[in-house]
């Protein structure tokens, strides 16, 4: 680890944060109020009532602003790739080109042209192609989500590829393996599910506003019943995609798994942290370990979660970095060794190979094929630096279960409130909608700190430390880039707000037919 | 259309400021701009990926 500049890996670890964080503001709205949308204007082509075109187009108005300033936030993203992150970029290159090409041709090319008939097509096009060109906007973004959490699946569980020692770069052998992976269709299915999450908070959240200032209020009801629907059965898509996940980071991502629940010896019949609080309780054997100062557990809850068994053994934090013969799991001390095998046997080749002695390279490539999949732990020398931040993972974990759990409940409360009592009369639980806005983008976030901070040190599964990824550049440029970013999407998002409310007060204050 | 044309200029504004300024000047390709072939980069990558103690 000495090898490397520190300062670099940090700086461009927090660029990166900062703009894929700043970015998914955006991104979830776009891809479930597409939906939202296409479904409202569904009604309205359906029943002709003129109340469903002005719901319609305000919300698709909303959605316009969003998609308005947060396109291309994204591409900042793959700059960054190219200048911060070039080893990276070449170690990965040929496995992210097809997706992302694909992503471009197909998915944004259905995406961008259809927006336009969607937004300027009204009384222009007939009411059929108009509703069509809603879904194909609606279908469009959510391919182009697809693509590149496709391409982030493969660094989580990289598959369908070989390793080219002569170009050092990774190169597909299976497209449709990497396409179907379990990851990469759990990663997609929870992803767009907790979008559709969001989306449906923000329409039920915006439309409370509305009941709590008593007008429009069948304008408001309406929206609430399509929100509510739509996010009770995305909730619900997002609870079972969450679970399933579960079950993969467990079985490909074992510490990561750990960390989200903090446990650091592993047990059969493993209980489930619902709540706990943890504090640092270093030990002489790991001076990073954290433990509980208060737990609420669900008993065998844990085991069951990462295979359907209670009588499942879960390794803990120690477990993984000192191994378990018992069960059979190989210590981070054994894996780096193997590493650091194959990182010289990586090396000796390419000089073997440079002085044309082909019995010495033939020999050095075997050598680094049988260990290739410990490459990434040669770069370390103490097991420890192999930990993930435990306490950020298992609050993220939490805290987003928590708001999952949260919005499914509010969505059954508004559903049973709009059918069975008068929901304009609840203030109560209008004020909790609108407020649940902003819940909803904190689960977001915290979803992905889990899914990325719960990953580290790796940027390639076991191959790729994060360390190892970054380019040989000063750390001062990238500071000043990471400052020139936070101004640009703060005030982005400063926009983006203002504009909203601006347009949300507007319609509030319409008289209603 | 108020809210249209305030979009329309948020969206050159950021383009510009992405492509014109971001791209242009902060982040050229690191491989692309100090090696001419794909040897001379994956020379570079391998070295680099190797470089341990």
């Amino acid at each position: 680890m000495e090898n490397f500049d520190l300062a670099l890996v940090d700086w461009s670890r927090a660029q990166f944060a900062l703009t894929a964080m700043y970015h998914w503001i955006f991104v979830p709205l776009t891809l479930g109020t597409s939906f939202i949308i296409a479904i409202m204007m569904t009604i309205y082509v359906k029943t002709g009532e003129e109340i469903w075109k002005k719901i319609t187009k305000f919300w698709l108005t909303l959605f316009g602003i969003n998609f308005a300033i947060g396109v291309a936030t994204g591409i900042i993203l793959e700059f960054q790739f190219g200048t911060n992150w070039s080893n990276y970029s070449w170690f990965v290159g040929d496995i992210f080109g097809a997706p992302l090409a694909i992503e471009a041709i197909l998915a944004f090319f259905l995406e961008s042209t259809f927006i336009a008939v969607l937004f300027f097509g009204w009384g222009r096009v007939s009411k059929k192609f108009h509703l069509v060109s809603a879904w194909l906007v609606a279908i469009g973004s959510n391919l182009s989500a697809l693509w590149i959490l496709v391409a982030n699946a493969w660094m989580q569980n990289p598959v369908g590829m070989t390793f080219n020692p002569d170009t050092a770069r990774n190169e597909m052998t299976d497209f449709w393996e990497i396409l179907l992976s379990p990851t990469a269709v759990n990663k997609f299915l929870h992803t767009i599910s907790s979008a559709y999450t969001l989306s449906a908070v923000f329409v039920i959240g915006i439309s409370a506003w509305f009941l709590l200032k008593n007008k429009r209020i069948i304008f408001a009801k309406k929206s609430m019943v399509v929100g509510a629907v739509f996010g009770l059965i995305g909730g619900l898509f997002m609870l079972m995609t969450g679970d399933e996940s579960a079950r993969q980071v467990f079985k490909d991502q074992p510490m990561k798994f750990a960390a989200m629940e903090g446990l650091y010896h592993g047990e059969t019949n493993a209980p489930l942290v619902a709540i706990g609080v943890l504090q640092k309780s270093p030990t002489k054997q790991n001076p990073k370990m954290s433990d509980f100062a208060f737990k609420i557990e669900i008993p065998n809850m844990l085991s069951y979660m990462a295979a359907l068994d209670a009588n499942t053994f879960v390794p803990g934090i120690n477990d993984l970095v000192y191994g378990n013969k018992d069960q059979n799991i190989e210590s981070y001390y054994d894996k780096i060794v193997k590493g650091k095998i194959a990182v010289r046997a990586l090396r000796d080749y390419k000089n073997a190979k440079e002085a044309s002695d082909s019995k010495p390279a033939a020999e050095e490539l075997t050598l680094f094929k049988k260990n290739y999949q410990y490459f990434g732990y040669g770069y370390y020398n103490d097991p420890h630096n192999l930990i993930p931040n435990v306490p950020l993972t298992f609050y993220s974990f939490h805290v987003m279960v928590g708001l999952g759990m949260h919005f499914i409940i509010l969505f059954i409360i508004v559903l049973f409130f709009l059918f069975k009592k008068d929901i304009a009369k609840a203030r109560w639980l209008n004020y909790i909608a609108l407020w649940t806005i902003p819940l909803a983008y904190i689960a977001q976030q915290t979803g992905w700190m889990v899914a990325e901070f719960g990953r580290q040190p790796w940027v390639v599964q076991d191959l790729m430390p994060t360390l190892s990824a970054v380019s040989n550049i000063g750390h001062k440029s990238v500071v000043t880039t990471f400052v020139m970013f936070g101004i640009v999407f703060t005030v982005l998002l400063i926009a983006e707000i203002k504009i909203m409310l601006s347009q949300i007060v507007k319609e509030l204050n319409i008289k209603e037919d | 259309m108020e809210v249209g044309k305030k979009l329309w200029l948020i969206i050159f504004i950021k383009l510009f400021i992405m492509f014109a300024v971001f791209r242009l000047f902060f982040f050229p390709n690191f491989l692309n701009t100090n090696f001419d072939t794909d040897k001379q980069r994956g020379d570079h990558v391998i070295e680099q990926i190797t470089n341990i103690k």
